[in-house]
């Protein structure tokens, strides 16, 4: 059969959603930010919600995520993001609201918000993308860098008890009754994708249900801030930030479901 | 029993040659191409397109999302 | 007549809000203006008119719930105190920086740092300055009474929507605290319709998607937004407001604004008691400062002495606005300590009139 026979607008099973916009993403090659962007825009089309949805972008690599999304946006100072979404939704409750994070803003200097928000039950979704790293100001420690893991201001290594630990601040959150779904996910393997849309489906259905807050979590790759390829970064994230980082559900409808006491030791 | 027989088509000159499609593709059909696109970038393309079984794969990792899929069920 | 009340400035700013149709507040307790969340939470605002009052986890989220909910086009305010404010002065810049429409209250404290609870005015510079990172204003109006803490929100508001910018009520200890008899507004109805053209309502398919945003990466889009703002901030003068006492046939003049306007307009009905001929110009808006009645008054008077709750601040634009044309004075008691009319008539003695 050729090509071009197969080519052919009925024979499509995969194309770019158009919720996303023609701007070229500002990432750096290879970066599970675009893949994550993708599906939150995909699962805003499939559910028919583009014109009751506001997102929330942060300070970090994902600042201009309103230049990608095609969907009314409030751009957030760094770590406000849940207080920002707090606004809006308080005031739009009928609305779908998100906030899409990276580790330094959601775990570091936004860490009273992301508590506060969440033990509020505020009735949003939380795209929390964890790369261990600040990316987007070169590579520093984030909350999530992991023990002896170098970055441009641990260049030796983090040493937990000069810099401390990093942070699960998903299984943290997992532990105030505001949360209703949380769970972990990565995007980096077509299966993980496809978990991953899943999670984010259920996390805006928990929204549209008025059930409390959805915290979906993506474990991703840094390749630049971790000076590896795409490849070799999305392997040392299967080797060292798994192990740490587990993914699946935390939480499931209210109820934790995973052994908390044991993911923390 | 059929057979799945697809295709993608690459957004050559927005593909940043990442190369995260190749190790998802299950049929070894993408290759890098020896050439560079506006930006630079090697991109990715068909290297054995009889492979290819449209599972999409390659698509829904591509962090970029330059890749559109096609898919038929052949008679043999 | 509207409907008559003994309230505090606090209570008389949440009743406002209220009935000025307000769709939301979002504070953190911090003395002395904790009573304007306690008087919103006991009015159950969500049943009077549906507005959202929410306490937030500090300062600092509250002025971002504030820069969300304004986003979606409707009417929001906070309020807070002198170490409170500047905690909310990232957030301000942000909204400033995405031309978002708010209501600010400062009920001011002595500084710096956790300073006092006394009422004070030492935040004259952060207010009318700026007060966060960037070239931006807010639009500032200092309420000397109960009466205007009240009309002010109402006020307060339409002002920011005209320019799209945070409009700040810059009142004090005293005026937050004290009882005073108020003639409240009308109920108004919350607006319902919102203006599409810039606000996170959803996007459509009729219009492109709204973003809310501060950043601008390219310096020559900044820049033409930073002078896009600063053309905003000079046309904020049509809006200028103050009032004048016995400054007609004035020889000296006192400016004032605020608690401190109260105790010179004594001072000035003493002093004529004394043939003394004294005015008072008090701003009522600080910015944009009254610049150009005091500019007019430096003609007519021998000198001016700017009497304010601080060690000197407003002085500067007044000075800016006589241009050397008459000496100007301050006097002033930073610190959260208040004078007295006995303070300021002595103060004239001495620096203005030299024995006059």
């Amino acid at each position: 059969m050729d090509i071009k026979e197969i080519i052919q607008p009925e024979n499509l099973v995969h194309k770019r959603t158009p919720l996303m916009t023609d701007a070229t993403l500002s990432y750096c090659p290879g970066c599970g930010h675009g893949t994550a962007h993708h599906l939150v825009m995909e699962v805003i089309e499939e559910m028919g919600i583009q014109q009751d949805t506001i997102g929330i972008a942060p300070v970090g690599c994902s600042v201009l995520a309103y230049d990608f999304m095609d969907i009314d946006m409030s751009q957030a100072a760094h770590g406000r993001a849940p207080a920002v979404a707090t606004g809006i939704k308080r005031l739009w409750p009928e609305k779908y609201v998100f906030t899409y994070q990276g580790d330094g803003d959601l775990a570091a200097i936004g860490t009273a918000e992301t508590i506060h928000a969440c033990n509020r039950g505020e009735n949003i979704v939380i795209i929390f993308i964890n790369n261990g790293i600040y990316g987007m100001t070169g590579g520093q420690m984030a909350p999530t860098t992991l023990e002896g893991m170098k970055s441009s201001t641990t260049p030796y290594g983090r040493d937990a008890k000069q810099m401390g630990h990093p942070l699960k601040i998903t299984e943290l959150v997992a532990q105030l009754p505001g949360t209703y779904y949380v769970t972990r996910q990565a995007v980096h393997k077509a299966g993980n994708v496809r978990k991953t849309r899943k999670a984010i489906m259920k996390a805006f259905e928990v929204q549209r249900d008025k059930k409390g807050l959805a915290f979906v979590e993506i474990v991703s790759n840094c390749n630049s801030g971790w000076k590896m390829t795409p490849n070799e970064s999305n392997e040392w994230m299967e080797e060292h930030m798994f192990p740490f980082y587990p993914l699946g559900d935390i939480k499931v409808e209210g109820k934790i479901v995973k052994d908390l006491l044991k993911e923390l030791m | 029993m059929g057979k799945m027989r697809g295709a993608i088509v690459v957004d050559t000159e927005r593909c940043k040659g990442c190369e995260v499609c190749i190790v998802n593709c299950p049929t070894d059909t993408i290759g890098m191409a020896e050439e560079v696109n506006g930006k630079g970038y090697h991109y990715a393309y068909m290297k054995h397109p009889e492979n290819c079984t449209g599972c999409a794969n390659c698509a829904i990792v591509c962090p970029d999302g330059v890749i559109t899929v096609y898919r038929v069920k052949t008679e043999k | 007549m509207g409907e008559i009340q003994l309230m505090k400035g606090n209570e008389a700013v949440a009743e406002a809000a209220i009935r000025a149709g307000l769709d939301a507040y979002f504070g953190y307790p911090i003395t002395p203006q904790s009573e304007v969340l306690e008087y919103l939470t006991l009015q159950r605002p969500e049943e009077r008119t549906g507005m959202v009052v929410l306490q937030a986890e500090s300062e600092i989220a509250a002025i971002n719930m504030v820069y969300g909910a304004a986003g979606t086009g409707k009417k929001v305010m906070t309020s807070s105190s002198s170490p409170g404010i500047s905690l909310k002065m990232e957030g301000i810049s942000y909204i400033a920086g995405a031309e978002l429409p708010c209501l600010i209250v400062n009920v001011v404290r002595g500084g710096p740092g956790l300073g006092t609870i006394q009422p004070s005015q030492a935040d004259y510079f952060q207010a009318t300055k700026g007060g966060g990172h960037g070239d931006y204003r807010l639009l500032v109006l200092a309420p000397a009474s109960v009466q205007e803490m009240a009309d002010f929100v109402d006020k307060g508001m339409e002002l920011a929507f005209k320019y799209r910018n945070p409009v700040m009520i810059l009142s004090d200890g005293l005026i937050g605290q004290m009882m005073e008899k108020v003639e409240l507004p009308q109920q108004k109805e919350r607006v319902t319709e919102f203006d599409p053209s810039w606000a996170t309502t959803g996007k459509t398919p009729d219009r492109e998607r709204n973003i809310i945003t501060s950043l601008n990466l390219d310096p020559e889009k900044q820049y033409e937004h930073n002078m896009k703002l600063q053309e905003k901030y000079a046309r904020m003068k049509e809006d200028v407001m103050y009032e004048t006492f016995d400054c007609d046939d004035a020889e000296f003049l006192l400016v004032a604004y605020g608690s401190s306007a109260r105790i010179c307009q004594k001072a000035v009905n003493v002093a004529r008691s004394r043939g003394k001929k004294l005015g008072l110009l008090r701003p009522i808006t600080l910015f944009p400062f009254p610049t150009e009645i005091i500019a007019k008054l430096s003609r007519q008077v021998k000198g001016i002495l700017s009497a304010e709750l601080n060690a000197g601040q407003m002085v500067e634009d007044v000075r800016l606005a006589v241009n050397g044309r008459i000496p100007v004075y301050h006097y002033g008691t930073p610190g959260g300590k208040i004078y007295s009319p006995d303070d300021i008539l002595k103060a004239i003695d001495e620096k203005l009139m030299g024995g006059y």
